[in-house]
């Protein structure tokens, strides 16, 4: 975070993101995760809540990754890391992978992001200049997946805005995310405009605005944002 | 293997160098394979031994480390890479060809690259996506909107030769995939005029039962058999 010290004083790890984020996928959800934080919600979902996730390379029902010396060579996930298959799971080619995420099979998309602006586009893909970066699958999860969630740290390491108004980075899709879990707060995108839902402990709803360029709507009493509700 | 596990007839091929041999300069080469699974690992070796230049090539990264498809980048033989992610970090050779303006790039979303292939396959000239609308990837496409939606139209997307990787084939082209390493393969087999698979293991017609074959022997022309070069461990 930031070097503002009560920010960063009051920011989530990466991992208490992750089981915050866990904790908002509902049951029986068929859920993408993207690299990097998003993948670590899959180890704070419960088997019993019946969650499957799913990944764009073939398989529905992607599982925890495997004790060393157990893995299987031709199975991994997206992020070309070794993984097991659930009981019920099932694997596919590519043209079936997008199909079930461009039809609209897949409930939720945890994508993590670079920018993010008022009306919910999201950027996090690539940063301005050549050579940086690959579209992969996030623009098809950004417009297929029926919900986007999306991660960030809510600032940049040299202090400038994520949260904007509109994005300076080039877009993945144009108003897709849903819910944006930052290391501060959660935010959520409505009709109207961004709601600020819950707020790291400590950290009022002024404190977040000073750091979001959007107006922020207060729809209700802001709740305490933590790894555990 | 025993003899009577290695038939020759049909569409099995000695080696790889023999499958593809009649690759000219100029194809379009679909090359299946995500992540460094599922990459006929063997037929790319064969190709770096293969004269053919200017290839387009169509695949989902521009390779890993400096062996597989980084080879033939080096030699210089590819005009033109169509992926959907090209600068990942393993991806140096392709990278500094790029920066040195050696080849051309068309990245384009990874749904879209699948799709655009399985139409390709099943006889559609082209067909209007809402994935990209909005973004770099709309650039000179038609836009329309349908159902209240910003779509684009994208191109079938069709190659000369298919160069895939399956787990088992019978010597008729008959095909089935292990776990995640199916990816981009089946529907590479369908959306080239020739496709080459390269494959652990080759079974007598019948030992694959018909409900058991992923991809029809009528998508694939030449069948090899290939050892495992573990080229993915490099990086």
């Amino acid at each position: 975070m930031s070097s503002d010290p009560k920010l960063s004083a009051a920011a989530l790890s990466p991992e208490e993101i992750a089981r915050r984020v866990a904790r908002e996928i509902p049951d029986r959800s068929v859920v993408n995760l993207g690299i990097g934080i998003p993948t670590q919600v899959a180890n704070h979902v419960a088997l019993g809540r019946e969650v499957m996730f799913m990944a764009e390379n073939g398989i529905l029902g992607s599982g925890p990754r495997p004790a060393p010396g157990e893995e299987d060579k031709d199975l991994i996930n997206a992020s070309r890391e070794p993984v097991t298959a659930v009981p019920g799971a099932s694997v596919f080619g590519h043209a079936d992978a997008f199909a079930m995420i461009r039809g609209g099979h897949v409930d939720i998309a945890v994508l993590g992001a670079l920018q993010v602006s008022a009306a919910g586009d999201l950027a996090n893909w690539t940063v301005p200049g050549a050579g940086k970066g690959g579209i992969g699958g996030a623009m098809d999860l950004a417009v297929g997946a029926r919900e986007v969630y999306a991660i960030m740290t809510h600032l940049m390491k040299d202090g400038g805005l994520k949260l904007l108004e509109e994005c300076t980075y080039p877009l993945t899709a144009r108003g897709v995310v849903k819910k944006l879990f930052t290391d501060i707060a959660f935010i959520e995108f409505g009709p109207e405009g961004p709601l600020l839902r819950e707020a790291a402990p400590g950290l009022t709803p002024d404190d977040i605005q000073r750091v979001s360029a959007p107006k922020l709507i207060l729809p209700g009493p802001v709740g305490t944002y933590a790894a555990e509700g | 293997m025993p003899p009577e596990k290695t038939p020759t007839q049909g569409k099995v091929y000695p080696g790889s160098p023999e499958a593809v041999a009649d690759i000219p300069d100029g194809a379009v080469i679909l090359l299946g394979g995500f992540g460094g699974v599922g990459v006929p690992e063997n037929l790319l070796v064969a190709m770096a031994d293969h004269p053919a230049r200017e290839l387009t090539v169509v695949t989902n990264h521009a390779g890993f480390g400096e062996r597989g498809l980084a080879v033939l980048l080096r030699q210089g033989k590819v005009r033109k890479l169509i992926c959907s992610y090209a600068f990942h970090r393993s991806a140096f050779v392709f990278r500094e060809i790029y920066m040195a303006g050696k080849i051309e790039l068309e990245q384009i979303p990874q749904g879209t690259m699948a799709e655009r292939m399985r139409a390709a396959g099943a006889g559609i000239p082209a067909f209007y996506t809402p994935t990209g609308a909005g973004t770099q990837a709309a650039e000179s496409k038609e836009i329309r909107t349908i159902g209240g939606r910003e779509t684009l139209l994208e191109y079938a997307l069709g190659g000369d030769f298919a160069i895939i990787k399956a787990h088992r084939a019978d010597h008729l082209g008959n095909l089935v995939y292990r776990g995640t390493a199916a990816n981009f393969n089946p529907v590479m087999a369908t959306a080239a005029r020739i496709t080459i698979a390269e494959v652990e293991e080759i079974v007598m017609p019948g030992e694959i039962a018909p409900e058991g074959v992923h991809t029809p022997s009528v998508y694939v022309d030449r069948v090899v058999r290939g050892e495992d070069l573990e080229l993915r461990s490099e990086t």
